[in-house]
């Protein structure tokens, strides 16, 4: 039985594999350019700065202003790194060199996903902190839902917003397209983030976020499931 | 993918040639026009006064239909973009774009109606608390956005399946707007008065909105079709001038 278990799940295993391979490269390229880690870093700081300008902080309270301030801050940044996502692959046609190459289009569309995961999550483990510094939140005691709320809505804003870096960089509006097909997708992302980020701040207990965590969770598997199913039609045969 | 047949060159010579015209009366968009004027006037004329909002509640024989032919037009473009994916048939992606339109210009209706209705009865135009009013504007937002894709992309191969691949995921989107806002409003306080539950109509109403939803539903098909030709034509035309050069 064991080499036929093993067989039904090369498929699988070679697409996981494939998919390292891309995300490796892509964060390689990341890593030794940091070009769009640094401005979407800089971009969420300044964000972070700004908006509490916005407010009036003698009527409003940090505590309320926080948690839309930073998941709105979350989805403008990762736009930027998503747009670079398939943005570096249009220099010399690289993305043609990918799509000949022997992995499955599944796996490069994962490896992006994966990379462009990593990208948010970097961003976010730097932007939290400062935005509770910034805005002074006793964050040390929500810091383990809240981890849970940062990683379930960064997989379902990659999963979209990587498919949609994929359609945009073919079209004559590029990076302006972006933002406008992503944003939409974003909506529940944002509402489901930030109202439970809220009740966290608020000091209610972790059980009353379980609607917006579930919520969360669903959009993730239908997302990343029609998303990497999608991503194959959109690239030319 | 299948391509329009007959002969492009004398197509092309034929259009720079015109000498038939080209506004010419056909039946399906008279019908349609006719019995919307019919629908208006019935809603203004022969129907009573509901008795709590007044002359306001007349808005609905408007606003129900244009709902109900927007959520028709994206659900056939929803299905239409999935089988295209199947069968690569550029009918489906014609259809698909026609009916979209038709859709976004629906929901512009729905949009600019339900908020007329709500000021004088919730006493705002608008408010975020109601579910089917925010995922209408988004629903608007996406199908703006798809035709703004259609646009932007060159290659009419490449246009289809991008369009496709986003009428699906649209369509998928719209469950999770509508649960995320209906969650935010029912976990916080409602300022706004609740929406009053509709009673048993009268069968006067009933028939009302009965002929209005059969008007609309038959504006939707002369649009789609008139939409349709005009897409048929405009391909045709791209051909020929490609075949041309």
């Amino acid at each position: 039985m064991q080499p036929l278990t093993a067989r039904r799940w090369q498929p699988v295993a070679d697409i996981l594999f494939g998919a390292w391979l891309i995300a490796r490269k892509d964060l390689a390229i990341e890593f030794r350019t940091r070009s769009a880690f640094l401005s979407a870093l800089v971009f969420a700081l300044l964000g972070l700065v700004i908006f509490y300008y916005a407010w009036d902080p003698t009527a409003v309270a940090a505590t309320d202003l926080a948690p839309g301030v930073l998941w709105v801050i979350f989805t403008f940044s990762g736009l930027l790194g998503l747009h670079r996502s398939f943005g570096v692959e249009s220099a010399d046609h690289a993305i043609d060199g990918l799509l000949a190459s022997p992995v499955s289009r599944e796996a490069i569309f994962l490896g992006k996903a994966i990379a462009n995961l990593i990208f948010v999550g970097a961003v976010q483990a730097i932007a939290i902190p400062a935005l509770a510094l910034f805005y002074n939140l006793p964050l040390g005691d929500v810091a383990a839902p809240l981890v849970a709320i940062a990683i379930l809505a960064a997989i379902g804003l990659v999963a979209v917003g990587t498919l949609f870096s994929a359609m945009a960089v073919n079209t004559r509006l590029a990076e302006l397209l972006l933002p406008m097909l992503a944003l939409p997708f974003f909506v529940p992302i944002v509402i489901a983030a930030s109202q439970a980020t809220s009740k966290l701040l608020s000091g209610r207990p972790v059980v009353e976020i379980g609607a917006w965590l579930k919520l969360l969770l669903a959009f993730d598997i239908v997302f990343v499931t029609a998303c990497t199913l999608a991503y194959p039609f959109t690239v030319e045969d | 993918m299948q391509f329009p047949s007959g002969k492009p060159t004398s197509r092309l010579n034929s259009y720079v040639n015109a000498k038939h015209t080209f506004v010419r009366i056909s039946w399906l968009p008279t019908v349609a026009g006719l019995a919307v004027v019919g629908t208006v006037i019935r809603v203004v004329s022969f129907t009573p006064l509901e008795a709590k909002q007044g002359a306001a509640q007349k808005i609905y024989y408007i606003h129900v239909p244009a709902a109900w032919v927007a959520f028709l037009a994206f659900g056939l473009v929803a299905i239409a973009s999935g089988v295209f994916l199947w069968v690569r048939d550029q009918r489906l992606d014609r259809f698909a774009e026609s009916s979209a339109e038709v859709g976004v210009m629906f929901t512009t209706v729905v949009l600019i109606t339900g908020p007329l209705w709500a000021k004088p009865i919730w006493g705002t135009y608008w408010t975020w608390w109601d579910v089917r009013l925010v995922s209408t504007l988004f629903l608007w937002f996406i199908y703006v956005s798809y035709i703004v894709l259609r646009g932007a992309v060159e290659s009419p191969e490449l246009r289809a399946r991008y369009s496709a691949v986003l009428g699906i995921l649209g369509a998928l989107l719209i469950p999770f707007i509508h649960l995320s806002v209906y969650l935010f409003a029912t976990m916080h306080p409602m300022p706004i008065i609740g929406k009053p539950d509709r009673p048993s109509l009268p069968n006067e109403m009933l028939l009302t909105f009965f002929v209005s939803f059969v008007s609309f539903t038959l504006l939707y098909v002369a649009f789609v079709r008139s939409r349709y030709r005009y897409a048929v034509e405009r391909d045709r035309i791209m051909e020929a001038a490609k075949q041309h050069a």
